[in-house]
């Protein structure tokens, strides 16, 4: 699946180092910022960064009512750490008026693991990786309850931290910022 | 069936997770708040952050004098109310305003040259905390010794307080132009870069290898309006500080907002036209021959 098209939420947050991993790994990369950027990909990465700004910048640009259409269709997203808290049934810990798509059947809770003193790395055991993989989690939502049909692959302290339900992938940490392409790898192999 | 063995292990204070942060900071703004109230208006306006402190760098500059940390509780008090992170300043080689800011669970400390200097030959020894840390530099040498002692993020300093763009451009062109040059550089040119900048020659060798510079570079320091925030940002910024540029103008919510929209869509001139509109008076600035400390000539 080399030449496919996958685009970056380049709202706010990691968006660069994603598509550094993306190109990486062949896939033809494209920043999304406005609706008219969805149509041109074909699947979407949705970063790290800050839930709350990026909910805000989902609603001003279009974006939220353009991408929640495709995700009711089977649009396949791959969402880390803010982007996992946007794509959540439901967020504990968020701002009143902040809103999430509802694609993957999962409750998250925001800054579940602490203040930034409490970032921390781990390696990981995912299922179908034979090595372990290094993981970031940066101010970290935990993945507090998750519906029958979210699969999960990969455990932190008793808690899921990579699930995946459908064509939706979402991790709790940041699989961009160690230059480990893998997760990458299975979700351009799932397109 | 796949057995899964679950981790329980947790490195916390790595460069990984400093840089971490500052990965996460990118393309948003972060904003100066001096109250619990300017902390929500800013997160209501889609700041990724705030910078908690006392006074804003225009009244630092008005009111003279000694400007040191703020106070424990004032920084507590916006914690309390935002759920973004908060960030707080030290005085350039005060680590112990650093280890009082680092004890409060601050997210991200700026060692900064807005506050008085409390040492004038050492920085702090950014190596020895867990929280990340943010510094300023007008030039690559300057950055780059603010990397070796640990700095996770770099920004322009430019001229905090005046609201004008013109040192903080100035300072990015000097930085992102010289890391421009050295990855062009043959391996003999970069031990005169390193002499020339008073840089670690690693970290020029590094440079030149990778053509990236280690850790993310922002723009903080004079950045008043939208369209400044866009300047930065197409100049190679990778996020934008605005300081006194938001609450000393006459509709700070609208202009926080229009900001933000500005540093995500800082390439496109027509949603920059839109959310430029009618924003109210911005901040007042002076020019840089009206000042009478350059701070941007602080810190070593």
């Amino acid at each position: 699946m080399g030449t496919a098209r996958v685009g970056v939420l380049a709202l706010q947050g990691a968006f660069a180092a994603h598509a550094e991993v993306l190109s990486r790994l062949g896939a033809d990369v494209r920043e999304v910022r406005v609706p008219a950027d969805l149509d041109k990909v074909g699947a979407l990465v949705m970063p790290g960064g800050e839930s709350t700004t990026m909910s805000q910048l989902l609603e001003s640009s279009g974006l939220f009512d353009a991408l929640g259409d495709r995700l009711v269709h089977g649009f396949p997203v791959f969402g880390t750490c803010a982007g996992m808290i946007l794509l959540a049934r439901s967020v504990i810990g968020g701002r009143p008026d902040q809103r999430s798509f509802g694609a993957i059947d999962i409750s998250v809770e925001r800054n579940a693991y602490g203040r930034q003193v409490d970032s921390f790395e781990a390696e990981l055991d995912v299922a179908g990786l034979n090595d372990p993989f290094p993981a970031v989690f940066i101010r970290a939502p935990r993945i507090c309850d998750l519906g029958p049909a979210v699969e999960t692959l990969a455990l932190h302290e008793g808690s899921p931290v990579l699930v995946r339900q459908g064509a939706i992938i979402a991790a709790s940490f940041h699989p961009e910022l160690t230059g480990d392409g893998r997760l990458h790898a299975l979700f351009l192999e799932s397109l | 069936m796949f057995s899964m063995t679950e981790s329980t292990q947790r490195n916390t204070g790595t460069f990984g997770v400093k840089r971490g942060l500052a990965e996460m900071l990118k393309g948003g703004v972060i904003m100066d708040v001096v109250t619990a109230e300017q902390a929500r208006i800013a997160e209501d306006a889609g700041a990724c952050a705030v910078m908690a402190l006392e006074r804003v760098p225009a009244d630092i500059r008005k009111d003279g004098g000694v400007a040191r940390m703020s106070d424990p509780e004032m920084i507590e008090s916006i914690q309390k109310v935002v759920s973004i992170p908060v960030m707080a300043k030290a005085r350039i080689g005060h680590f112990v305003e650093a280890q009082i800011l680092e004890a409060l669970g601050v997210d991200f400390i700026d060692e900064s040259e807005v506050l008085t200097p409390a040492d004038e030959a050492h920085h702090i020894d950014k190596y020895r905390f867990s929280v990340p840390f943010v510094c300023g530099a007008t030039n690559l040498g300057e950055a780059l010794r603010r990397i070796s002692e640990g700095a996770a993020m770099i920004r322009s300093k430019g001229e905090a307080g005046t609201g004008n763009v013109v040192e903080a451009v100035r300072h990015l062109r000097s930085i992102l132009g010289d890391i421009r040059k050295i990855t062009q550089a043959d391996s003999a040119e970069l031990f005169q870069w390193a002499k020339n900048l008073q840089a670690p020659l690693p970290l020029v060798q590094e440079l030149a290898e990778t053509g990236r510079f280690p850790v993310p570079i922002f723009c903080a320091g004079g950045l008043a309006t939208p369209a400044d925030a866009a300047l930065a940002m197409q100049l190679g910024a990778e996020a934008v500080f605005v300081g006194s540029g938001i609450f000393k103008s006459d509709e700070p919510a609208r202009r926080a907002k229009a900001i933000v929209e500005a540093t995500t869509h800082f390439r496109d001139p027509h949603i920059l036209a839109k959310v430029s509109r009618g924003l109210g008076a911005p901040m007042t600035g002076i020019g840089m021959d009206e000042i009478a400390v350059k701070y941007a000539e602080r810190g070593w």
